[in-house]
């Protein structure tokens, strides 16, 4: 039946008084000027307080490029990772109905409820130099503390569930009809998923791989605690923003923040894009 | 409390909803707006409701001009087709909330608000469900609190959106006869939309048929069945034949022949003929008559209904036939209305 | 195809023709176990391995208590005025049409996508007193920078989008009809929004809210620039927990990090049954 909102009209029934309104917005906005957007513009001008030239030259340090290497490097091996654990423990939770399922979910979510300084904490009580493995990585001179295996371990730990949250509910929405019907027809596992589910997912798995992506590159206090800081070795880019912050050189700090940054509005722009384009083909009933 | 709409127009962004429809609904009647999905009963409902504003046009509750007031303001009671109900509430907090959110000497105390609730819900048959949440009672239930909430505050006009549209088909019969001794029993002006015929003729008082935003007629069932007031209200309502008919000197004419019946006082020219199924007469052998083969018949309930094709045009027709005239498909039958509508 | 519904049987899972559980289910408790069921195992071995006894001192250590105080106390407070804004931020997203409505909804996801550290400093250099807001507050006496309440700032940044994120899904399923039945019997709109919609929220509220909190107490990132990290005023328990490792105490860092996964879980078990009883009762939770 006709129900369009009529809002030119009196008042109606279902909203505030046009002042009401506006104050809710207006307050809205102050509260996010304060909140997010003074912060976000703050890198931006902080970076290029001492003009142009400053920037970059903070940008052209070595240490500053060997940091964004190793944080290439840590989320391309950790978000593919995390990638294929996810496709496959969708695939056993949402097409499967088995005994433990929601045990097993809740099991996945765990990294979320954990502090990172703990998820770090974690790995160096399991591999430090006292621990029951300690000695026996060391008489195989194999380095995972203060290493890139820490890094990655900690960032696989903190990044664990992105993906799999994603596809879950996605994968629960669609269901297993268009499976069941590609196997009707002839069609292998593998076919069956190549063919069919991975198409049905591929926007949800994209929205979930950049989430996960842009966690794992900003990841600080998991990576802070495995790293050991060792300049133009184990810092990542967050590493090297708090070791130039605390030298007072904050021009520097805020160049590499800068870069940062553009990575977290390059993610929300890609997010808010998938979402508007792709909104069916995104779970609905995503969350964070 | 009486109810006039007056004049009421109401336009939606691109089509309009309701085209300058009037209706008096005289106090403590149970009316009711019958018509197909888009025909405007709804919005009509929501206007005297205050939940939509009219384009242009007003309502009057009495003497007063309701147009100019809130729907807050109107004090009238609505159920909604769900229901509505706040889940969040169990079935008494639901029927005292109209009470509740009253302001000043407005409110009745707190063991009065009680009292009527209770009272409410004994009328409804809902005694001692009192404390259970929304989400614990049946559909027929929810329906119950819902007609108890709305009559909580002593609505000056009951409405009430497809009451029983979400209730399986028994469900619905019973609370039909309930809501009409409920009506007799409280006096309630009330007014409610319906696409269910059967519904609205069985209950209502008076039905006001609509269709594309406008009122086709307003009656009580009988008048609505036995002189419907145009074609739309003819197929509408019950089962009814249609042919193209030719008037010729008060006599009316199917293709090349009478067919007996007398149209004194239509003018010549053509016409279309309306009857029912059952107001036939059937006739042996055919000296004016409408006249054709069986080409489908089945039974229903008491009686059997048969297809006619009749005419150079094959034009179908249906009616109805006692059971003991046996099987007849494929024979020749010749009949007449009896009761009939020319529409020109 | 033949389906055996065999009753004798105790069956894992019920039968289905796809294939691939057994595979994907390996590869998920493998990788589950190696990356987090292990290494938590492991912090909860170390844990026993202290003693109770000595545990109880640890976790009696005045500094640790404060900085245990001061994670907790910040985080519920920013929980709080994260729900009262987030509410009121997700309400304007779902019902009010306005030019940059769709700018302001992705933005307010900006706190996931940007790393907590970038977070910190750039807080921090508007907070200082030397900041742009920072030097507005200085002559009136408030400082926010090096203080707690630099800290609720933070955890305020981070927590947000947990709120909105978990009230707007629901706010945009709420049925027209609910608030329309609410006023033709009467009610204002402050009744209607005050006694009908809020408490029918209030399941989401309470979940963004334990989220928003939950993420709080751990967070190390965005705080430790702006929080001054002055022991028993504004350090953090995960901050402790850093100088503990960095004196080689590992008892000590293991002592915080248990008592940390003890609050925090028995905190979402708390508000998981109150959501239960929420969903048996009143037959929705969220």
């Amino acid at each position: 039946m006709a129900r369009d909102a009529d809002s030119l009209n009196v008042q109606s029934a279902t909203t505030e008084s046009p002042l009401a309104r506006r104050a809710l917005i207006g307050l809205t906005l102050v509260f996010l000027l304060l909140v997010l957007v003074l912060p976000l513009i703050a890198v931006f001008t902080e970076a290029l307080r001492k003009g142009v030239p400053a920037f970059f030259e903070a940008l052209g340090d070595a240490e500053t490029f060997s940091a964004i290497r190793l944080t290439l490097i840590v989320a391309g091996i950790a978000v593919p990772l995390n990638l294929v654990f996810g496709i496959a423990a969708s695939w056993a939770i949402a097409k499967f109905e088995f005994k433990g399922k929601a045990f097993l979910t809740t099991l996945i979510d765990l990294p979320f409820s954990v502090s990172p300084v703990i998820s770090g904490l974690v790995f160096v009580l399991l591999f430090g130099s006292h621990s029951v493995l300690g000695p026996i990585l060391k008489s195989y001179n194999i380095q995972i503390l203060f290493a890139v295996p820490g890094l990655v371990l900690a960032t696989v730990f903190v990044t664990f569930p992105f993906v799999a949250r994603e596809l879950i509910p996605l994968m629960q929405e669609q269901g297993t009809a268009d499976e069941e019907a590609a196997l009707s027809l002839g069609a292998s596992g593998w076919q069956t998923f190549l063919y069919v589910t991975l198409p049905n997912i591929k926007w949800g798995l994209l929205y979930g791989v950049l989430l996960c992506n842009a966690r794992a590159m900003g990841e600080f206090g998991a990576v802070s605690v495995v790293s050991g800081h060792i300049r133009g070795m184990t810092n990542t880019m967050p590493l090297q923003v708090e070791i130039l912050y605390n030298e007072y050189n904050f021009v520097a700090a805020f160049a590499v923040a800068t870069l940062l940054a553009l990575l977290a509005l390059v993610t929300l722009v890609l997010k808010t894009l998938l979402e508007l384009r792709f909104s069916d083909a995104i779970s609905s009933g995503r969350r964070h | 409390m009486e109810v006039r709409v007056k004049n009421i127009v109401k336009e939606f962004a691109r089509f309009p909803a309701l085209e300058n429809v009037s209706l008096d609904i005289r106090s403590g009647e149970l009316i009711a707006l019958l018509g197909p999905s888009g025909s405007g009963k709804t919005t009509l409902l929501r206007l005297i409701a205050g939940l939509e504003t009219p384009t242009t046009g007003q309502i009057f509750f009495g003497d007063e001009d309701a147009s100019q007031k809130t729907v807050q303001q109107r004090n009238i009671g609505f159920v909604f087709q769900h229901y509505a109900l706040f889940r969040h509430m169990t079935v008494l907090e639901n029927v005292s909330f109209g009470l509740k959110v009253r302001s000043g000497d407005r409110r009745p105390p707190a063991d009065e608000i009680r009292r009527r609730a209770l009272e409410l819900l004994d009328l409804v048959q809902l005694s001692g469900l009192e404390t259970r949440y929304p989400a614990q009672l049946s559909g027929g239930q929810r329906q119950r609190v819902a007609l108890a909430r709305a009559m909580a505050v002593e609505p000056n006009v009951l409405l009430l959106d497809e009451p029983f549209g979400a209730l399986d088909a028994q469900v619905r019969r019973e609370l039909r006869k309930w809501l009409r001794d409920i009506h007799d029993h409280t006096g309630h002006t009330t007014v409610f939309v319906t696409h269910d015929q059967e519904e609205a003729l069985e209950l209502a008082d008076r039905v006001v048929v609509m269709s594309k935003g406008k009122i086709e007629q307003v009656g009580t069932a009988d008048e609505i069945y036995d002189t419907p007031a145009s074609p739309f209200v003819y197929g509408f309502i019950g089962e009814s034949n249609v042919l193209p008919v030719r008037i010729e000197g008060g006599e009316i004419w199917f293709e090349d022949r009478p067919i007996g019946v007398k149209a004194e006082g239509h003018a010549d020219g053509d016409g279309r003929l309306y009857f029912r199924p059952h107001d036939i007469e059937m006739l042996e052998g055919c000296g004016g008559c409408l006249a054709g083969i069986v080409t489908a018949s089945r039974r229903v309930a008491g009686t059997r209904h048969v297809e006619v094709s009749t005419g150079a045009s094959n034009a179908s027709v249906e009616i109805e036939l006692p059971i003991d005239r046996g099987n007849v498909d494929g024979s020749r039958l010749a009949f007449r209305p009896k009761k009939w509508t020319l529409f020109r | 195809m033949t389906r055996h519904r065999t009753q004798r049987r105790w069956q894992i899972r019920q039968p289905s023709v796809l294939p691939g559980f057994g595979l994907a289910l390996g590869v998920t408790l493998s990788w589950l176990t190696l990356i987090v069921l292990i290494p938590l195992a492991g912090l909860v071995a170390r844990a026993s391995g202290i003693g109770l006894s000595s545990f109880l001192a640890l976790a009696a250590d005045p500094r640790v208590i404060a900085a245990l105080k001061v994670s907790f106390g910040t985080a519920f407070l920013a929980a709080l005025i994260n729900v009262v804004f987030g509410v009121i931020l997700a309400w304007v997203l779902v019902r009010y049409q306005f030019w940059g409505r769709r700018i302001i909804d992705a933005m307010v996801d900006l706190p996931f996508a940007l790393p907590t550290a970038v977070a910190g400093i750039a807080l921090t250099a508007i907070y200082a007193p030397n900041g742009w807001i920072g030097a507005l507050l200085e002559p009136l006496g408030l400082k926010v920078a090096f203080t707690p309440t630099g800290i609720v700032i933070a955890l305020i940044f981070v927590g947000l989008p947990f709120v909105v994120r978990t009230v707007q899904p629901i706010m945009e399923e709420i049925d027209r009809e609910v608030e329309e039945a609410a006023a033709t019997l009467g009610a204002t709109r402050f009744q209607t929004i005050s006694r009908v919609l809020l408490p029918g929220l209030a399941p989401a509220v309470l979940t963004g809210f334990s989220l928003a909190f939950a993420r709080g107490v751990g967070e190390y990132g965005s705080v430790i620039f702006i929080a001054g990290n002055r022991p028993y005023v504004s350090e953090i328990a995960p901050l402790l927990i850093v100088i503990r490792l960095e004196e080689f105490n590992y008892a000590g860092a293991t002592a915080i990090a248990v008592i940390m996964l003890i609050i925090s879980f028995a905190m979402l078990l708390v508000i998981n049954s109150i959501q239960a009883w929420s969903r048996r009762r009143y037959g929705y939770g969220a």
